[in-house]
């Protein structure tokens, strides 16, 4: 085999092992909650496993209580998310009165 | 009625953090908790970050200065589903056509750009919720500013050649269509969306491989995604896979529950109400953006300024664009940029001669089936469809 051809079959390895290769997303970032301790922990544990963080804190501040129960229902009765009760109301209300 | 423009401050954190490259800048979006990340990613330029998981990413609003084209590297991004399929193979790629037809088909990518016409369209793809952080009163969802939308050339096949060769059977109702992203548990509903079997067959929507003359990007549905021409975002499934001819009217979450917008004339309730009826988002509406300008620049008292923007609207093309800086009472037409059919973004400029003073620019497009963009904003629950005049302020001095 020829010098050339030994470098256009490696030259086209390397395209293939490039189409081939995954996307990499970049790190996810830690994302800060408006509130800290027991609270924190538990949207941490409740909401992270199915998104990042910032679905929460880019939502519009000072829409209550309500807007956050809407929510999590619909997480947990649309969407299946596996959030115990007494957690669901827990979230909802301390996501409501962040400020 | 608080007028609220498309302000994009690029607040630089500081101009020695090239350590931190990644997070070294950020944009306020001109409404309240709109601080966002800009952010680099993978065959993109920095974009404003919504969203890291899964990825939701705006376009700049400068970027769409550049032209009636929004470059790939730019182009708005928004997934619903977080298991992305990062290690697609567009060379083992297999699109499957099947449901309700006489030959179930299992396409390469190959044999699609082989054997099936080639065709082009220009068209625009906006999210339905682009500008809902504009809303007022805000609602739930993505916090978006005015770049959740672009214009790309794109390329692939008609949908409706790949059914005529499955061979649609008597009975047909609706066609839907499902992409390799898939929920993080079995409980969310897989994202699948559905058209009627006549749009489906109109010959204009799109199986498309091609973006402005290169491969979809990854993150726009590497390495297929139906293009819906006029038709907003929500149809317009990534990493394109699955599409099932079905003979009922398909009943999935995405469709049923999701992205419905109030059924009547103005798909708008009073702020705050809830409809009595909805329907499926569809077409987009009428919109204009002053893009050479942003809201609160000064320009020179007496001389002539240019305005430029783009204008669009759900497939009918772009009739006329006006600008008044009197409020309403008078309106001047501007000159139209390069058609580049009734799909994509039209370019238009006007030369303005502005006294010492601040003056409130409006935009307002006409498209040519006679929709007009409203003076006062329409609201619906979900915080779809925006399309009220823009409004900025321009200082002369």
């Amino acid at each position: 085999m020829s010098g050339a051809r030994i470098v256009m079959l490696a030259a086209a390895a390397v395209t293939l092992i490039a189409a081939a290769k995954p996307y990499a997303l970049p790190n996810e970032p830690d994302i800060a909650l408006p509130f800290a301790g027991e609270d924190a922990d538990l949207v941490r544990a409740n909401c992270s496993g199915c998104h990042s963080l910032d679905y929460i804190t880019t939502q519009p501040r000072g829409k209550g209580v309500q807007f956050w129960r809407d929510s999590v229902t619909k997480m947990v009765n649309v969407y299946g998310a596996p959030v115990a009760k007494t957690d669901a109301e827990r979230i909802a209300v301390a996501l409501g009165n962040a400020r | 009625m608080r007028h609220i423009g498309r302000r994009l401050f690029l607040a630089e954190a500081g101009t020695a953090l090239l350590a931190a490259p990644a997070m070294a800048r950020t944009v306020s979006l001109p409404f309240a908790n709109g601080e966002r990340p800009l952010v680099r990613y993978q065959q993109k330029r920095p974009m404003i970050r919504l969203t890291s998981r899964p990825p939701q990413l705006e376009t700049p609003f400068n970027v769409f200065r550049e032209g009636a084209i929004t470059p790939n590297d730019a182009f708005f991004v928004r997934y619903h589903l977080s298991d992305l399929p990062l290690a697609v193979d567009g060379s083992t790629h297999r699109l499957v056509i099947g449901g309700h037809v006489d030959k179930p088909l299992s396409l390469s990518l190959e044999r699609l750009k082989r054997d099936f016409p080639v065709q082009e369209v220009v068209a625009v793809n906006q999210c339905s919720g682009n500008s809902r952080g504009f809303i007022d009163p805000r609602v739930g969802g993505g916090q978006l500013g005015n770049g959740a939308m672009g214009n790309a050339r794109w390329r692939g096949v008609p949908l409706k050649a790949l059914l005529d060769a499955a061979g649609v059977r008597a009975g047909a109702r609706q066609v839907t269509f499902n992409g390799l992203d898939n929920p993080p548990i079995d409980s969310i509903p897989d994202f699948v969306k559905a058209l009627d079997i006549d749009h489906a067959r109109d010959g204009e929507v799109l199986v498309a491989w091609g973006m402005n003359g290169e491969d979809l990007p990854f993150l726009n549905g590497y390495p297929l995604r139906l293009v819906v021409p006029g038709h907003y975002g929500t149809y317009w499934i990534k990493h394109l896979s699955e599409i099932m001819v079905v003979d009922a009217d398909y009943g999935g979450y995405w469709m049923k529950t999701a992205y419905r917008i109030p059924d009547n004339d103005c798909a708008c309730v009073p702020p705050g109400g809830k409809p009595d009826k909805t329907r499926p988002i569809g077409r987009l509406n009428v919109r204009s953006f002053v893009t050479s300008h942003v809201d609160g620049e000064r320009v020179r008292a007496g001389r002539a300024v240019t305005l430029g923007g783009i204008a669009f609207n759900g497939g009918s093309g772009i009739a006329g664009v006006a600008v008044s800086t009197d409020g309403g009472a008078n309106w001047r037409q501007a000159d139209l940029g390069e058609d580049l059919g009734g799909y994509s973004f039209r370019q238009w400029r006007v030369s303005l001669s502005l006294p010492r003073g601040k003056h409130v620019v409006q935009v307002r497009a006409t498209g040519r089936d006679g929709e007009v963009q409203p003076m006062e904003p329409r609201w619906q629950p979900a915080g779809y469809m925006r399309n009220v005049v823009e409004t900025l302020t321009l200082s002369a001095a």
